[in-house]
């Protein structure tokens, strides 16, 4: 049971070595890395690679640890109670199974998602110390406790909007996604367009290194903006002659707000753009 | 064996922990990684490491150890300083020179070598063919050519690559760096914690069960909606003088800044504060605040932010009249106590390097009145400084 990438997901060695560490010692893998590098494909493709159920917690910046155990819905029941509706006798009808809960309780082992936890409150990570080290937890509200039937495999994506506490990293490992060179780059659009032609690819990726290296750059285009942009030029036939005769300094790339998210990047690039034209004069 | 190398780890001063040798070793054992130094180099590095911005030290901690070379206290100071390296030219040289070169002896002995040499050299160099530097032929630095050459910091010229871990691609994650495009970044999102206080809380139980009461006993639920960033700030910044080499910082700062706040305010003075700031440098002498509406406008919960380097004459700050460019009442001192006793949350933001203030004596000064709260403007000076604005 080893992960290696999927036909749809290039893994670099050091990326499929921290996975296979993961899954082997049973430990969450915190996953961090720029924007658009794939963190959270990440988990549905060892999802899809082991042939394992994924289960996805999205955090917000109001999610509480406890939603993801369960939620004891009191509001309702107090409402159910004063019209009288026969429920209201079994607490287990007020109980909602959070994803934890779903995960442990699950008969194959899956893949667990648990995805940008630096969006949660600073104690969100403290909370789940215990639950992600013991894969267990109790059910106040009817002394249930809940474990593990299979330890899930956990993958935690972050974007690096806080810091996580320390007692929560030991128990990870963790991995930095770098952005991919040239080489994994070419592999990466080969996997997601495998009829592409080659100039194109080469050409398409001198302007795309040549924008990442502009360094005032407020969003530096990742791999997914530029999966997006070859889509939109195979999808228009931009031919490969077009992206060699617009080198940045002359003009902007076609389609370029695929790679560009950012309004005062744009104007960047066009401002780049005439000093380099005024200068070639 | 690993016990030697996890101690290592330790005096590189990387934060690793037992728990997480042990799992390194649990890994080891159940066969994660075939015997081979890459694989063991990334096992190592997924169950040691836990933050990218150890990975540099990681790498050069671990090239240390397994070249064998001594590690004397920090190890950031048994390489080669920085300034050493900085490119400054690229000596081309032809394949006749470069066939002239001859190899000096094994990687043993290069290694040996450099160590004299490191204890030898005190100071910059560039070019020649000897001493650690940039360009040149010596064996030992960076942009030069010698056929056998370690290369110590800038870019490979002539791609003779060594292993994964010499490559250090994570050197700018380091957060004891002057702050960058992505640093800047990380380092404001840390000011959020202090700006989010608590966690909300949508049901507004006082008024629930008093509606409900009105409302003979059948629940009536009442909302509130979610507190939000409460943080107030205000950016106290020096401009022109010696602060031009540091512009590009203080913009990274500032626009990080103003999307992090709702309430922030921001201003300008030049060296210290006296009694005028202003908002807008191109009319700074027609359009000046008063200092003195400054503390009378803003309550003291603000929390003040000054960004300088604090290099001036003692004069400006302990003279009146010490203004480079007018004649103040009174001295900066007295403006800046004014300022410590309005608003109590008060620290310094310094771009210069910290080994740098002792030599600096209105640095010292200023340091000291504010009871040694000024930081480096680096990540970890900017954390420092929320911590302390935050208790």
């Amino acid at each position: 049971m080893k992960f290696s990438g999927t036909r749809r997901y290039v893994a670099t060695d050091d990326l499929s070595m921290a996975v296979n560490a993961a899954i082997t010692l049973q430990r969450p893998l915190l996953v961090k890395g720029e924007p658009g590098t794939g963190k959270t494909l990440l988990a549905e493709e060892i999802a899809g690679a082991l042939n394992k159920p994924l289960l996805r917690w999205h955090i917000k910046s109001t999610t509480k640890a406890q939603q993801g155990l369960y939620e004891y819905d009191a509001v309702s029941r107090l409402r159910d109670s004063q019209l009288g509706d026969e429920r209201v006798h079994d607490i287990n009808n007020y109980i909602r199974k959070g994803v934890l809960w779903q995960a442990f309780e699950a008969e194959q082992q899956p893949v667990l998602l648990i995805d940008e936890i630096d969006k949660a409150d600073i104690e969100f990570p403290n909370d789940l110390l215990h639950e992600l080290d013991k894969m267990e937890f109790a059910v106040y509200e009817t002394g249930e406790v809940v474990s593990a039937r299979n330890r899930p495999i956990i993958i935690i994506t972050s974007n690096n909007e806080k810091e996580l506490p320390d007692p929560f990293l030991r128990r990870c490992f963790f991995h930095y996604i770098s952005f991919p060179d040239r080489d994994t780059l070419k592999q990466i659009i080969q996997v997601h367009f495998p009829d592409i032609e080659s100039k194109l690819v080469r050409e398409a990726l001198e302007v795309f290194f040549r924008l990442r290296e502009i360094n005032q750059l407020k969003k530096k285009p990742s791999t997914s903006e530029l999966i997006d942009w070859l889509k939109l030029i195979l999808a228009d036939q931009i031919p490969a002659d077009v992206l060699a005769s617009t080198d940045a300094a002359s003009a902007m790339p076609p389609l370029y707000g695929a790679l560009l998210k950012n309004e005062q990047d744009v104007h960047m690039l066009q401002r780049l753009a005439f000093l380099a034209r005024r200068e070639a004069r | 064996m690993l016990v030697d190398f996890f101690t290592t780890l330790r005096r590189g001063q990387l934060p690793v922990s037992l728990r997480e040798l042990l799992d390194l070793i649990n890994a080891l054992q159940a066969g994660v990684a075939d015997m081979d130094m890459d694989d063991f180099y990334l096992l190592a590095r997924t169950c040691l490491v836990k933050d990218e911005k150890y990975y540099d030290r990681f790498d050069r901690t671990f090239a240390a150890y397994f070249n064998n070379l001594q590690l004397q206290g920090d190890i950031t100071d048994a390489l080669i300083p920085q300034h050493w390296l900085d490119s400054d030219f690229i000596k081309q040289l032809s394949q006749e020179e470069r066939d002239q070169i001859e190899a000096l002896g094994g990687l043993d002995k290069l290694l040996e070598t450099l160590r004299e040499r490191l204890e030898e050299q005190k100071e910059r160099h560039s070019g020649g063919s000897k001493w650690i530097g940039t360009g040149g032929t010596s064996p030992f630095g960076h942009s030069g050519f010698n056929p056998e050459g370690i290369r110590i910091g800038g870019q490979s010229k002539h791609k003779r690559a060594v292993k994964v871990w010499e490559k250090r691609e994570f050197r700018n994650l380091d957060d004891s760096l002057q702050l960058g495009t992505r640093n800047i970044k990380v380092a404001l999102r840390k000011l959020r914690k202090f700006a989010r206080t608590g966690a909300a809380d949508q049901l507004d139980l006082d008024d629930t069960i008093r509606s409900t009461a009105h409302n003979a006993g059948l629940l009536d639920l009442k909302m509130v909606p979610e507190r939000h960033n409460a943080a107030k700030v205000i950016l106290l910044f020096d401009v022109g003088g010696s602060m031009d080499p540091f512009i590009r910082t203080c913009e990274e700062l500032f626009s990080a800044a103003r999307s992090e706040f709702k309430h922030l305010e921001y201003f300008y003075f030049h060296n210290c504060v006296y009694e005028k700031v202003w908002r807008d440098n191109q009319r700074r002498f027609s359009e000046g605040i008063p200092t003195l509406d400054l503390l009378h406008t803003y309550g003291r919960d603000y929390r003040v932010i000054f960004v300088g380097d604090a290099a001036m004459s003692p004069y400006e700050l302990s003279m009146a009249g010490g203004s480079v460019e007018h004649m103040n009442d009174e001295p900066g001192q007295i403006w800046l106590q004014r300022i410590l006793d309005t608003w109590e949350k008060t620290v310094w933001l310094n771009p210069a390097q910290p080994h740098y203030w002792q030599y600096t004596q209105s640095t010292q000064m200023i340091r000291q009145q504010l009871n040694g709260h000024m930081y480096p403007l680096t990540v970890a000076g900017i954390e420092a400084a929320t911590r302390h604005l935050s208790r």
